[in-house]
């Protein structure tokens, strides 16, 4: 019974974990990144494109809301976030070091959280 | 949001990359501009909104660009009234009029087409200079005009606005909308225009505007659903105009095919079928495919004194599109189809000339855009028409931003076309002149197909004057031909001769423009344009005849502030034409000549709107408001069916001063 009970959750978790590896290929990730201006927008947008995977990117100068849509068989969100705080800009999930955020435009300096 | 969601995929399945950006910019601004610019699309494109089309009379499209610098509007005759648009320096037949991007001034309605769409059903209209988009097909040589209509699911309950002018004209439009669901809506526009008297204000005889009379009507839906992503249209339209022209005394039923009185009469009835389903693909909102139909039935019966002359067209155009993204969204591309079928069933003065064209084509356009300051879009087609054969299309726009605030683009391209030498040419049907074609061997009317390359830059800057708006900028256009059909009025005032091009034919032109805010609420809008249009004729080389080498146009507008939902607005429209090469009359005696060339003359035009309420206004405007006239229209008026006559010669209004009022009532 036991065994039975063990095999059942196996193969559960099997295909749980299976459904977990299908990766989307028009996955919607959207996430807040720090900046100020236009040219914030076309830096942060930028890196956003430099990430192979990445279809579009959008980032709103207002809310600071970075709307993207990813294929995850070529890229991560965290890919995604990595390569925005290389280029300077803190987001929600990871910062920017201070040698790159140092390196932005002196209007691009926004206040760091 | 929901609108602003809804906008988005309506740009997303809308055609041409072009308008697409567009449409999202007229949009979101509050206080729109009456002309926009963008600094950002690829093409040259300005978007004519329509706060712009109120500022004149704007009875119908072809008259909505008085106030335009990229559109010159002329007079195409003495007789019918009809304007004549130009662009770059090159008649409506060498642009691409297309109407939500599906072609509609072409071959039959070319004379007159402009004129069949009013005013009040135009949502805005997009001018782009030079080469366009290959996406709907391979005839633009100089430029592109798409019209979007007011949409169902955005327009208002109920809209009417009268008018009346001194020259006797009275037009009423009135617009229903009803939502019928949440995803389905449809609107009803009934439009009709009269001109019920006679007008001879240069007492020549003749009538200065035709009699007149239109009926048109547009049934549309439009069904939205934003869960799934799909998007449709469906236009019903039916239209017929009645025109009555010539000299005063003429009685249609008792004169005409006599000799007693010169008359006209033009009679053309249409009939639209178009429909349009699009698909936003789920998650993908780059990702888009859309399919457009249309048929049309366009009849027009009509006799200029004894030239009879009849032309029937049925079209159908189909055009299947792609629309998708390569890696990201800085790589785009738009594929398709295009399938047309034109059945032309045409007799001049009895000659049957009827025939039957088909094309089939594809295309292919990338775009690239670095999201900063560079974009590109190289687009190319192939068809395989019937006439013109397998040809190639290719067409190029760059645009970089070199600094803030300023543009510099450049365009080239390939066009062809194959002329409609009688419909394009039909106003001169009312002179005295014989027709003849020099060839024989081309396929259409023994004519060969025209081919123009057509090459621009353009360089645009916005900066800040006293601290008030300005932008200033030129662009820079040539078109080459490599054939083109000659329409020959330089022999003989009793001839027009129509043959292929032999030596060379270009059209340059440049155009220099400066708009500035004078003080709050005050604008004025300048241009000059230079035209250097010359084609080698079967004897000499001239200026392409009624084109004025220099041009300028100014406009001043200024509106009060909205105070309660009501406001003042005031617009004075000045434009200055320099002399005119004319056609050759100079074998004529002595009382039938022109000289070479016309005197250089300007028209004013003046404007007051008085909003009292966001449901009801008033206005009250003049046009040419000097008064200046051509003093003689007509050649050999007094002897119309001798060997002088020529009514086709308008280098100016023949009018003189008109005054009209209107009003505008909305339930909102």
């Amino acid at each position: 019974m036991n065994k039975i009970v063990l095999i059942a959750m196996m193969v559960f978790l099997g295909f749980s974990a299976q459904a977990q590896t299908k990766k989307n290929k028009n996955l919607k990730y959207a996430t807040e990144v720090n900046g100020n201006c236009e040219q914030c927008k076309k830096r942060i947008e930028k890196a956003a494109y430099g990430v192979p995977g990445v279809k579009t990117a959008t980032w709103d100068v207002s809310s600071h809301q970075l709307s993207v849509i990813l294929n995850e068989e070529k890229c991560s969100p965290s890919d995604l976030n990595k390569a925005i705080a290389k280029a300077g800009h803190d987001t929600k999930e990871v910062k920017a070091t201070d040698t790159d955020y140092d390196n932005l435009h002196s209007c691009c300096k926004y206040v760091r959280e | 949001m929901q609108k602003n969601i809804m906008l988005f995929v309506a740009f997303l399945l809308s055609v041409s990359v072009f308008s697409q950006e567009d449409l999202e910019e007229v949009k979101i601004n509050k206080k729109q501009k009456g002309i926009k610019k963008s600094y950002t699309l690829t093409a040259n494109t300005s978007v004519i909104t329509s706060k712009e089309l109120l500022k004149a009379a704007c009875c119908n499209l072809a008259e909505s660009f008085e106030t335009n610098p990229s559109i010159d509007v002329n007079f195409s005759d003495a007789l019918t009234g009809t304007k004549q648009i130009k662009m770059l320096g090159l008649t409506s037949p060498y642009l691409m009029i297309t109407e939500e991007n599906i072609p509609s001034v072409r071959g039959a309605s070319q004379a007159y087409g402009l004129s069949f769409t009013p005013g009040t059903w135009i949502e805005s209209v997009q001018i782009t200079k030079g080469a366009g988009s290959v996406i709907n097909g391979y005839e633009s040589i100089s430029g592109q005009i798409n019209t979007e209509l007011l949409k169902p699911l955005n327009d208002i309950p109920f809209f009417l606005n009268a008018y009346g002018s001194t020259d006797s004209r009275f037009e009423l439009n009135t617009h229903f909308n009803k939502k019928l669901s949440d995803k389905w809506a449809t609107s009803l526009f009934v439009h009709g225009n009269a001109r019920v008297a006679k007008n001879d204000m240069n007492n020549d005889g003749f009538l200065d505007n035709p009699l007149g009379k239109q009926i048109n009507v547009l049934n549309r839906y439009q069904y939205y659903n934003p869960e799934n992503g799909l998007v449709s249209f469906i236009n019903f339209r039916y239209m017929n105009d009645k025109k009555q022209t010539g000299e005063v005394d003429f009685d249609k039923d008792r004169d005409r095919g006599t000799t007693n009185y010169w008359g006209s009469e033009i009679n053309t009835e249409r009939f639209d079928v178009s429909t349009k389903i699009g698909y936003v693909f789920k998650d993908m909102p780059y990702q888009s495919i859309g399919f457009q139909n249309a048929f049309n039935s366009h009849k027009q019966d009509s006799y200029y004194g004894l030239n009879q002359y009849d032309i029937k067209q049925n079209s159908f155009y189909s055009n299947l599109i792609f629309n998708s993204i390569i890696n990201n969204t800085m790589h785009k591309f738009t594929t398709g189809l295009n399938f047309s079928y034109d059945q032309y069933q045409e007799f001049v003065n009895l000659t049957d000339v009827s025939r039957i064209d088909n094309s089939v084509g594809a295309f292919f356009e990338y775009t690239y855009d670095n999201t900063d300051n560079f974009s590109l879009i190289l687009g190319g087609r192939v068809d395989n028409h019937n006439r013109l054969g397998i040809f190639i299309t290719p067409r190029l726009h760059m645009r970089y931003n070199p600094w803030k605030n300023g543009v510099i683009r450049f365009s080239a391209g390939r066009g062809k076309r194959s002329a409609n030498i009688f419909a394009e040419n039909q106003q001169l049907f009312a002179s005295s002149r014989t027709f003849s074609i020099l060839d024989s061997s081309g396929k259409v009317y023994g004519l060969n197909p025209e081919i123009a390359w057509n090459y621009g830059v353009s360089f645009s800057q916005k900066f800040k004057l006293f601290n008030r708006n300005a932008d200033a900028g030129f662009d820079l256009y040539r078109t080459d031909f490599q054939n083109q059909a000659i329409v020959d009025v330089m022999q003989s005032p009793q001839q027009v001769l129509f043959y292929d091009l032999k030596g060379s034919s270009f059209a340059n032109s440049l155009q220099v423009e400066f708009n500035y805010e004078l003080i709050h609420n005050l604008n004025l809008r300048t241009a000059y344009k230079y035209y250097d249009i010359q084609t080698d004729y079967l004897r000499g080389t001239f200026q392409r005849p009624l084109q004025a080498k220099h041009r300028f146009l100014g406009n001043l507008e200024y509106e009060t502030d909205l105070n309660n939902d009501k406001q003042w607005r005031f617009d004075f429209t000045y434009n200055w034409s320099g002399k005119q090469q004319l056609p050759y009359t100079a074998s004529n005696p002595a009382e039938d000549q022109f000289p070479d060339f016309s005197p250089a003359y300007a028209v004013m035009n003046a404007q007051v709107t008085r909003v009292f309420s966001s449901v009801f206004e008033v206005y009250v405007g003049g046009e040419n408001i000097g008064n200046y006239k051509q003093q003689k229209a007509i050649l050999g008026a007094n002897d119309p069916f001798g060997p002088n006559f020529d009514a086709s010669i308008a280098y100016a209004p023949i009018f003189g001063q008109m005054y009209y009022a209107g009003l505008r009532f909305k339930i909102k």
